[in-house]
């Protein structure tokens, strides 16, 4: 009989149900009282049919867009959880007061917070928003493979699940959000965290390497006749290198994972101390990895802003070119840094100075980028809309995140601020100043395209005001306490001296939890509003590029006729040439159909990590049997595509006519 | 306006308590050199940083939409001059800071012998370096004196102004063995040797700690570091000789086992060669770590065994 229970269930037991823990009870409660509520809500709507039909098989460019944008928010709230709960944490313990997490959780958290930070809720973010805009901007129906981006986001839905559970079920890695071994190691890890963290990032990480494939094919073939490649937009170009990074860096993470997982469950030695492994190695590969991932995620934020930029000052971006040599030369360079991660490790100073040095020179053509904008203000008429106040902060925030990431560059410096609370300040400030408030610049900016309607500002401004007070009140005695010698991940301190500081940081944090409130005020207020604040043109902005010439939201097929392109600024050009929509003339319209595989696909992949992780061999070998039979019978399915018919087109085109009409 | 009060209280305060801090005000030559590096960098960036941040609000302002009287140039992207200096400037600065990089880097290698005191006091020809083996274990630390043959765990002393060699390396998982007013630095690392040479120029009790995250008990991984007179030296590796234990294998592998908030205390002596056992992973002979096990006797990487070999050094 036991080992019955054990071939169902391998390690899984109740005691990894985490009933001793008060916090993890009432969070579970919260949550399952949530969900409840949610489906109830759903039910109650009849809402299945529709979402499961009109989003979850989906494979329409935009809506796939729209749930990586749903998914990277609902992430934040749980990963600022995180956040809140260690500065809460760290603003309490100290001398005789241990605070209120044990090591044993507090250790849980802060690689929760990272792993969901980075992997859950800017790679959504950052990917939804390609999804959405890059099609449109460059005057594409779709991407070059719709049912591939369907898979792609399930799949980052299945490993955020997994995160997810791990909360309720057993616990997270304990380890730090890169998982070094030794300590990442079977010996010292021996329990599912480590585990969880593998499996969430092998699956979610299947989804982001394909995604990337299917924008990169995208920008590459499927440009409007005329678009040349120094015609693109600069959010496209931006997201063209992204793309170049993520298919040449995802494969290093997955090996890397690959061999730690061989490691922990075979009993290899890739990383081990014993019978020649290195765990040098692992920090090698796994930073060769990292350290372009940085990059992925922050070269769409300078797309965005980019965009922002030229609408809200009524003038192209100041040299354009250069802007576009600015980003290929980082995505060269950010493959020649990543040693700068490890100067303490005991490198040679050659070695180090190398590195150092091409850290630095990254620093040129990203100078030369705020440059950019700042001379597409000057002799500009500055509109301060929500995108541009996110921009604006941005360009003032990320400068001095890039000076202490310069400081941190020089290697001597480095052995003194390396792992301090200094160097937590600077990424902080890099990703919070420069990716955050580019997706918040992203969201308002094009959230009219997406649904229609523009989001309120008020809103908008009270959000704004309290993330960048709040992140500036969170992250400069960050710093402070680093050149106090602070290092990072502690759960408790000595020093009562110190506690000012993490009060303070505390305070900051709590003005962004108002912040994130206000963001959920925003959405909420412009929904009731969505009459008085509905864009009727498709242009509320005046903008530049060819995603303003659809109506908002665009039409499942985006374009009725493929723009030929000229200049880069397309649809701006098509304003001034004063631009004839066509009112005949349609032709059918060649589309793909919804197909619910990609949601099955990424269903069964999470029972398989979950088997993996629970040591359930049976069910492993079944849910992967399942996946490779799901995958194989999709590809006999020959019925992928329809005609959308010419008076379909037809139809919805004259109602956009009537719409443009009645507005004027 | 009371706000507004708070927030310049704010603004003026975060870079005092900064100047203050352990990092800005350090007792070792090596971390003083580290921090003069610091604010040289700092400056150099601030120059560039400085005008960008003052631009941008001041573009942002005068250019702003309701600004009627601001000059409006709808069509103007391109200027070569501009494109020219935006592109020099950076590239200015980050040569200078480049040069520096490459030079300080070079004579702040922690494995380099120190060349100097501090300013304008030469090495002593007759100066011998203090050697202590530093090992991080779970969750404290172990100090190992060679030459007075005494260890201890969770507290370090050397004289002032005597050069100190560490030898570093761990039992289990990385560490970073750090003392902020003495130097930067260096990891600890299973199976592996790391080195740190610096010397610590202020008598007083500094504070050191692991900086890289190593498991449950790693808050509670500080230890004391002293700097004192030789006299003082001498009397403290008195006082740990009389009040020790014998620091034997058997003893090493449970002091090992994992324990937090470990109190500070002395071992009178030490088994001979228990680094260089610690360091290859064979205090235990019979363990699969052991690294005298890989390589089976007569194997070609055998005569590796040494301590260089062990070392991280990587170019």
């Amino acid at each position: 009989m036991p080992d019955l229970t054990k071939l169902l269930f391998g390690r899984l037991t109740l005691e990894s149900l985490p009933f001793h823990e008060p916090i993890l009870v009432g969070t579970f409660a919260v949550v399952a009282l949530g969900g409840i509520a949610l489906l109830g809500v759903i039910t109650y709507y009849r809402l299945w049919g529709y979402l499961w039909r009109e989003w979850f098989t989906s494979i329409d460019h935009k809506k796939i867009g729209i749930m990586y944008m749903i998914l990277g928010f609902v992430m934040l709230l749980r990963g600022f959880s995180d956040a809140i709960m260690m500065r809460a944490q760290q603003a309490i313990a100290f001398g005789d007061n241990m605070g209120y997490l044990p090591p044993e959780h507090y250790d849980q958290i802060f690689t929760a917070h990272g792993v969901i930070m980075i992997f859950f809720v800017a790679m959504p973010m950052v990917t939804g928003l390609m999804n959405f805009v890059m099609p449109l901007q460059i005057g594409a129906r779709d991407v070059a493979f719709p049912f591939l981006n369907n898979f792609s986001f399930w799949m980052t839905v299945a490993g955020a699940l997994l995160v997810m559970a791990s909360l309720f079920i057993g616990e997270f890695a304990r380890t730090g959000w890169l998982a070094y071994p030794p300590l990442s190691d079977i010996v010292s890890s021996p329990d599912a965290g480590v585990d969880y963290y593998i499996w969430a990032l092998q699956i979610a990480g299947v989804g982001t390497l394909l995604s990337g494939i299917n924008l990169l094919v995208t920008i590459v073939k499927m440009r409007a006749p005329g678009m040349t490649i120094m015609k693109m937009p600069v959010f496209t170009w931006t997201a063209l290198c992204t793309n170049v990074l993520i298919v040449a860096a995802f494969p290093v993470l997955t090996a890397v994972l690959a061999m730690l997982a061989l490691d922990r469950y075979v009993g290899t030695n890739f990383f081990t101390t014993a019978s020649g492994g290195n765990a040098m190695m692992y920090i090698n590969f796994i930073w060769i990895w990292g350290h372009p991932e940085v990059y992925i995620l922050v070269l769409p934020a300078f797309g965005i802003y980019s965009e922002v930029t030229a609408t809200f000052c009524r003038k192209p971006l100041f040299g354009y070119a250069s802007m576009v040599y600015a980003t290929v030369v980082i995505t060269v360079l950010s493959y020649l840094v990543w040693l700068h991660h490890f100067f303490t490790m005991g490198s040679g100073a050659s070695v180090n100075s190398f590195f150092g040095i091409t850290t630095m020179i990254i620093s040129i053509p990203t100078g030369a980028k705020i440059f950019n904008w700042l001379f597409t203000m000057y002799r500009g008429r500055v509109e301060f809309e929500i995108p541009m106040m996110w921009t604006v902060a941005f360009m003032v925030t990320f400068v001095i995140g890039g000076m202490t990431g310069v400081l941190l560059a020089v290697p001597p410096a480095d052995f003194s601020l390396h792992n301090s609370l200094f160097l937590v300040a600077h990424f902080h400030n890099v990703i919070i100043g420069g990716v955050l408030f580019g997706l918040f610049a992203g969201i308002n900016y094009w959230f009219p395209k997406a649904f229609g309607f523009r989001l309120d500002r008020f809103w908008g401004k009270c959000s704004f005001w309290l993330w960048v007070i709040g992140f500036y009140f969170a992250f400069m005695p960050l710093y402070v306490m680093g050149l106090m010698g602070v290092t990072r991940r502690l759960n408790h301190f000595d020093d009562p001296s110190l506690r000012i500081w993490t009060l303070l940081a505390a305070f900051g944090a709590f003005l962004i939890l108002l912040g994130i409130a206000c963001t959920i005020m925003q959405f909420y207020v412009s929904f009731r509003r969505r009459v008085e604040l509905r864009d009727v043109t498709g242009d509320p902005w005046h903008g530049r590029t060819l995603e303003w010439s659809t109506s908002s939201p665009p039409p499942p097929y985006n374009f009725a006729f493929t723009p030929r392109i000229h200049d880069h600024d397309a649809w701006w050009m098509m304003k001034k040439y004063r631009y004839e929509r066509p009112l005949d003339g349609f032709l059918p319209i060649h589309m793909p159909h919804n197909t619910g595989t990609g949601f099955v696909l990424g269903a069964l992949s999470f029972v398989f990590g979950f088997a993996m992780i629970w040591y359930m061999w049976l069910l492993a070998a079944l849910s992967f049997l399942a996946i490779l039979v799901v995958g194989i019978t999709h590809t006999f399915n020959y019925e992928r595509e329809y005609y959308l018919s010419a008076d379909e087109v037809r139809r919805v085109e004259q109602s956009r006519t009537e719409l443009l009409a009645s507005h004027v | 306006m009371k706000a507004m009060r708070g927030l310049l209280l704010f603004i003026v305060a975060l870079p005092l308590a900064g100047c203050q801090s352990v990092l800005m005000s350090p007792s070792g030559d090596l971390a003083r050199q580290q921090r003069d590096l610091i604010i040289t960098s700092t400056v150099l960036m601030l120059l560039i940083i400085v005008p960008v941040i003052v631009l941008t609000l001041a573009f942002a302002w005068h250019f702003r939409a309701s600004n009627k009287k601001a000059t409006y140039d709808p069509d103007w992207d391109h200027s070569t001059i501009l494109e020219l200096l935006i592109w020099s400037a950076p590239l200015l600065i980050i040569i200078a800071l480049g040069a520096i990089t490459w030079v300080s880097t070079h004579k702040l290698d922690p494995y380099r012998p120190l060349d100097q005191l501090a300013p304008g006091r030469p090495i002593p020809a007759d100066a011998r370096p203090l050697t202590v083996y530093v090992v991080a274990l779970d969750w404290k630390w172990l100090f190992i004196y060679p030459e007075q043959g005494i260890a201890t765990v969770n507290e370090l002393a050397a004289p002032v102004d005597r050069p100190i060699n560490f030898k570093i390396t761990a039992s289990t998982v990385m560490n970073s063995f750090f003392i902020p007013a003495l130097a930067g630095q260096i990891y600890a690392m299973p199976g592996m040797e790391t080195t740190l040479q610096a010397v610590i120029n202020h008598p007083g009790e500094f504070e050191g700690f692991s900086a890289n995250y190593s498991g449950l008990g790693f808050s509670g991984m500080h230890f004391a570091f002293h700097g004192m007179s030789e006299g003082g030296f001498t009397q403290w590796v008195e006082r740990a000789k009389r009040g020790g234990g014998d620091l034997s294998r058997e003893a090493y592998v449970k002091l090992a086992q994992p324990s937090r908030y470990e109190p500070v205390h002395t071992y009178a002596t030490v088994a001979p060669g228990l680094y260089q056992t610690i360091l290859t992973q064979c205090v235990d002979p019979g363990s699969r770590s052991c690294m005298s096990n890989t390589h089976p006797a007569g194997d070609a990487h055998a005569g590796d065994m040494d301590g260089m070999s062990m070392s991280s050094r990587t170019d």
